[in-house]
């Protein structure tokens, strides 16, 4: 199964949820993705549809407007996937933090493997925390071919 | 009599190389195109790792015909492969091909999301705009040849392109429609524009969507091998020419934005039936047939 752990790690494809960001951090995202940064030769796509994501991506901190969404999103998402929440507000509640109508951190409604903070995470520091991603997604492959 | 490796063996593997062929064109797309917006781009066997790590995730599966049906547009686009590379009937393939669309079309209704039935009602408008071209192209193709048949492109002594130059061009339009490329990309979408988040594949994931993508291959080369046809006396010009079709293909992809269904009918229609039928005439009028 070797090869498909390589797979795996070669191809993680991304969904971008805005979590109620100030867009500062989907800007980041966004060149990450143009050619500067290009993160489409590690194999990284924007995808856009739960179903074929390994990915979540998510901005911004959990409210209670919208974590029933994200909620959904992460459970259409099949096995093996990962959660990297990038920047402040999405990593603990930033500037927001207990507003009344925020809950917090993302991870107060999706379980997050990898947090990129700062106000706004830089690209550099977003693809650094891929990185981190990509070898918790190979873990948890393994995992899953030793609990069969 | 028929050499037996010749008429058995050589094409079996030549099915057999069909999808792995298709996506290293899909791979060497990717690059080219990256290079084309000043990006490095993926390595050249990405499309093997995306389709490879789709076919390790887990099942999700939302009706109990889908499988079956994605399986269809895969078994289907290489049955009509095996009928190209085996020389039978260039109608009984065009057939086969429209079966192939319609396992995805029926695979994308067969779900409640709204985004796969839009993606399936624009999967049916582009097959509207290339299959009316597919069928003049392969009438032009019996009235220079005599035969509907693949191996009748192959007795005739000169090169198909010298008659038909306009059916080659109009087949391009075909190539860019199967290919889901820029100005016809209306039905399913990558990268940036998701309004209809992946449109007719939406509903497919894990194993499906492999099964879809390598289907997908096939058909791109199966419309690229009937170009390559068209210097049927030295194939490896054929297939420089074919490579030249794709590679314009990729350019037009990057130029040119979506089109609506509206402008993409009128375009393929005008364009295509225009030229396939100048030539006709002019194949008429020269005495060739």
């Amino acid at each position: 199964m070797d090869i498909m752990n390589k797979a795996r790690v070669k191809s993680p494809w991304v969904l971008h949820f805005n979590c109620g960001s100030c867009n500062g951090c989907d800007i980041e995202i966004l060149a990450a993705l143009a050619p500067r940064f290009d993160v489409e030769r590690f194999g990284i796509i924007n995808i856009g549809n739960p179903k074929q994501a390994d990915v979540l991506l998510v901005t911004g901190p959990a409210n209670r407007r919208n974590f029933r969404v994200l909620k959904n999103l992460y459970d259409q998402m099949p096995e093996t996937k990962v959660v990297i929440v990038v920047g402040s507000c999405g990593s603990t509640g930033g500037v927001f933090y207990n507003c009344p109508n925020v809950l917090g951190g993302v991870d107060k409604v999706v379980p997050v493997d990898v947090y990129v903070p700062g106000c706004a995470a830089r690209p550099e520091q977003i693809i650094d925390g891929f990185i981190l991603g990509l070898q918790k997604l190979a873990e948890k492959g393994k995992k899953k071919v030793e609990g069969r | 009599m028929p050499d037996p490796v010749l008429s058995y063996a050589l094409p079996v593997l030549l099915l057999a190389a069909f999808p792995f062929i298709g996506g290293l064109l899909r791979g060497i797309d990717r690059k080219i195109t990256a290079h084309m917006q000043s990006r490095i781009g993926p390595p050249v066997l990405q499309p093997f790792y995306d389709v490879i790590k789709l076919w390790g995730k887990k099942p999700f599966i939302t009706s109990q015909f889908q499988p079956v049906l994605a399986f269809g547009y895969l078994g289907f686009s290489l049955m009509a492969a095996a009928i190209l590379v085996f020389r039978l009937d260039l109608l009984l393939l065009l057939f086969t091909v429209a079966t192939a669309d319609v396992c995805l079309v029926a695979a994308s209704f067969n779900s409640k999301s709204p985004y796969s039935h839009i993606g399936g009602m624009r999967e049916l408008l582009s097959v509207l705009s290339y299959e009316p071209v597919m069928i003049m192209s392969i009438i032009s193709i019996y009235f220079a040849t005599r035969s509907f048949l693949v191996g009748g492109i192959f007795s005739l002594a000169y090169p198909l392109l010298l008659l038909l130059p306009g059916v080659f061009v109009a087949m391009g339009f075909v190539l860019i429609v199967e290919m889901k490329k820029s100005p016809f990309d209306i039905s399913a979408s990558m990268h940036a524009h998701q309004e209809i988040v992946r449109g007719v594949f939406t509903e497919f994931s894990g194993y499906t969507m492999a099964m879809v993508e390598l289907g997908h291959w096939v058909k791109m080369m199966l419309i690229l091998s009937i170009m390559a046809y068209f210097w049927a006396p030295n194939l490896l010009i054929g297939v420089g020419l074919a490579l030249l079709l794709f590679f314009v293909s990729l350019v037009v992809d990057n130029i040119y934005p979506r089109l609506t269904w509206q402008r993409m009918l009128k375009t393929t229609w005008t364009f295509g039936f225009t030229l396939i039928l100048a030539n006709l005439v002019a194949l008429f009028l020269l005495g060739g047939v």
